[in-house]
C-alpha cells in the first residue's frame, strides 16, 4: 500500500507491505511515520463529521464520538442520509447510539438556533 | 452616544478572542457582528481539526466557536450587537453601524479592534472565461449552503484550487452523494494541508491534478461542463491539451482576501503582500487606537493562531484606551530570500519576546531561517520543511534589537 504520512508537514511517501508475518513501513523519516503507516495499513480509522436532517426541516452538524474503521464510513453516511433528528438538542448531546455497530455514538456539534 | 473602551468589529474567532483579551485588562467592550450569531465562518466548518494547539484537543468549527461564544455571552462587560453592519469609523474613533434593533448606531470607542475576517476570491477575481450560468460557487458559499442551510449545490462537481476549503468541500459533497470528478490546482503543489489531501481526496478516490487549470466554462441556464488544461512553467494553459469535463457545478477555492473595505479613507497604512494593515507587535496599525487581528490582518491557516493573535490585539486595545500602551520608536521587519512576508512589520525594542510570523514563497526542505537586527544575527532555526500554506513563526528577544530586523532563508 502507498500512502502519505500526515504526522507532520514533511508528508513522507510511505510504502507499507507485509513481509512474512511482519508489517514493514518504508519511506518514513521518523518513528511517528512508522506507527502511522502501520495503523493505516492494519486498521485505518477516522472521526466522521457530517450532517443529519431534522424532522422539522434544517440540518444538524454531528460527529462520531470516536474514530471508526474507514470501511464503515460509507455505512455511516448511508445511515445518516436516512436518519431524522426529532426534538431539541444542544452541543454534545447523543443523537444516536452505535448506529453502525462499531461502538461509536453520534454527537451534535452545534447548538440548535433559536 | 454610547461609549465603550474597546469596540470590536466582527464577531468571529478573532473578534471573540479580542473582546476576551480586552476584558482581561478590565475594559468595557462592544462587539459589532453582522450575522445573526457569533462565531463567524467557524459555524459552517463542521469538520474537525480545530483547536489542537489552543485547546490540545480536536474540535469541529462550531464546537471551537462555542467555547469562545459561551465566555463572551457570560461576560457582562461585553455588549454584543448582532445583525449590526458597520458603515464607517472616523479619526475621533466614532463607529457608525446599522442595526435592526438600534437603527443608526453611533458608538464612541476608546480603541477599535478590526476583526472582519476575509472574503473568497470569486470567478470575476480570477477572470474565469466562458458563459455565466448557475452552478459556479466559491467553496465557502457552497459550504454555507450545505452546512447551515441544508442545500446540496450540485451533483457532478469540479473543484478549481486545492486550498483547504476546496479539499474539505470535495469530501463534504461526496458524503452527501455528489460525484467530485476532479480537483484542479494551477500550482505544482497544494496550499492545503497534507492531512486534508489524504483524508478528503485519497480516502474517497477523488483525483487531484497539479499544474492544471480551468480554461473556460459552458452552459446557458446551468453549468454543463468545464474545459481544463495543463499549464506551462509560465502558468499559461497549454490549449492543445484542453479536455472537456461535463459537470453541473464548479467550486472555486482560489484564495482569500482580507475584507478591509472599511479602511479606505481612514489613513490606515496597508501592506501590499498581505492586503491587511501594517502593524507592530501589539497589532496596532498606523492610526493610533486602531488595532487589527485575524484574517482581516493576514490570512491564517489555523484558527488557533487567529485566537492567539486577537488576544494580543484585544489586550493592547484595552491598554491604549486606558493610556498605558507602551509607545516609542519602532524598527522595521524586512523579509527577503524566500520569506514572502513577515508580521508584525514593525517592532519596539525593549523587554520580553516577540513572535515573528512569516510565510515562505515555495516548499523548502532543510532550509535555515535567519533573523538579524542592526546587521547582527539574533536567531536562527532550521525546520524540517516549510511550505507556503503553513504559516511559520520564530521568536526573538526584544532586548537584542539594535536596528532594522531582517528575516530570510539560507542554505
Amino acid at each position: 500500500m502507498n500512502t502519505t504520512c500526515i504526522m507532520c508537514p514533511m508528508g513522507c511517501s510511505l510504502t507499507v507491505e507485509e513481509e512474512g508475518k511482519e508489517i514493514v513501513v518504508k519511506g518514513n523519516g521518523c518513528p511517528r511515520g512508522e506507527k502511522y503507516g502501520r495503523a493505516e495499513y492494519s486498521h485505518p480509522e477516522r472521526v466522521v463529521t457530517t450532517l443529519l436532517k431534522k424532522e422539522k426541516g434544517g440540518v444538524v452538524s454531528v460527529k462520531t464520538d470516536r474514530p471508526i474503521p474507514k470501511d464503515k464510513i460509507a455505512d455511516l453516511l448511508l445511515w445518516a442520509a436516512a436518519f431524522r433528528v426529532q426534538g431539541q438538542y444542544k452541543t454534545g448531546d447523543v443523537l444516536a447510539v452505535n448506529p453502525v455497530d462499531c461502538g461509536a455514538n453520534i454527537l451534535a456539534t452545534a447548538d440548535e438556533e433559536e | 452616544m454610547k461609549k465603550f473602551d474597546v469596540v470590536v468589529i466582527g464577531g468571529g474567532p478573532a473578534g471573540m478572542a479580542a473582546a476576551l483579551g480586552a476584558r482581561e485588562k478590565g475594559a468595557t467592550v462592544a462587539i459589532l457582528e453582522r450575522d445573526t450569531r457569533l462565531g463567524g465562518i467557524l459555524n459552517q466548518c463542521i469538520h474537525n481539526g480545530f483547536g489542537l494547539h489552543y485547546f490540545g484537543e480536536e474540535l469541529t468549527g462550531p464546537e471551537y466557536a462555542k467555547r469562545f461564544r459561551d465566555k463572551v455571552l457570560a461576560d457582562s462587560g461585553i455588549t454584543v450587537y448582532l445583525e449590526a453592519m458597520v458603515l464607517s469609523f472616523n479619526e475621533q474613533k466614532v463607529v457608525r453601524a446599522l442595526s435592526p434593533t438600534e437603527g443608526l448606531l453611533e458608538i464612541q470607542a476608546g480603541a477599535i479592534c478590526l476583526a472582519m475576517g476575509c472574503r473568497e476570491r470569486s470567478a470575476g477575481a480570477i477572470g474565469l472565461l466562458g458563459t455565466r450560468p448557475a452552478g459556479i460557487y466559491t467553496a465557502g458559499m457552497a459550504q454555507r449552503l450545505s452546512n447551515i442551510d441544508g442545500y446540496l449545490v450540485g451533483k457532478e462537481v469540479v473543484i478549481l484550487g486545492s486550498g483547504d476549503i476546496g479539499l474539505i468541500m470535495a469530501r463534504r459533497m461526496t458524503s452527501e452523494g455528489a460525484k467530485v470528478k476532479l480537483v484542479a490546482e494551477i500550482m505544482p503543489f497544494s496550499s492545503g494541508l497534507k492531512r486534508n489531501i489524504v483524508q478528503c481526496l485519497n480516502d474517497y478516490n477523488i483525483p487531484l491534478r497539479y499544474s492544471t487549470t480551468v480554461t473556460r466554462v459552458t452552459g446557458k441556464q446551468r453549468l454543463t461542463g468545464v474545459y481544463v488544461a495543463p499549464v506551462d512553467e509560465k502558468m499559461q494553459p497549454i490549449l492543445e491539451k484542453e479536455e472537456y469535463i461535463p459537470c453541473d457545478t464548479l467550486l472555486l477555492s482560489v484564495g482569500l482576501i482580507p475584507e478591509n473595505d472599511l479602511l479606505s479613507g481612514t489613513g490606515v497604512q496597508m501592506a501590499a503582500v498581505t492586503s491587511g494593515a501594517m502593524v507592530d507587535e501589539y497589532r496596532a496599525t498606523s492610526v493610533p487606537g486602531v488595532f487589527s487581528a485575524g484574517n482581516v490582518l493576514h490570512v491564517h491557516d489555523l484558527v488557533d493562531n487567529v485566537s492567539e493573535e486577537a488576544f494580543v490585539a484585544g489586550r493592547a486595545a484595552a491598554d491604549f484606551a486606558k493610556g498605558v500602551l507602551p509607545c516609542g520608536d519602532t524598527v522595521a521587519v524586512i523579509p527577503s530570500d524566500g520569506v514572502r512576508y513577515a508580521l508584525p512589520q514593525r517592532v519596539h525594542p525593549g523587554e520580553g519576546k516577540v513572535k515573528l510570523y512569516f510565510r515562505v514563497d515555495k516548499v523548502y526542505k532543510g532550509r535555515t531561517v535567519v533573523v538579524t537586527s542592526g546587521g547582527k544575527e539574533i536567531k536562527r532555526k532550521k525546520p524540517l520543511v516549510m511550505a507556503p500554506g503553513e504559516m511559520q513563526n520564530i521568536e526573538i528577544e526584544k532586548s537584542l534589537i539594535t536596528g532594522e530586523i531582517k528575516i530570510y532563508t539560507e542554505e
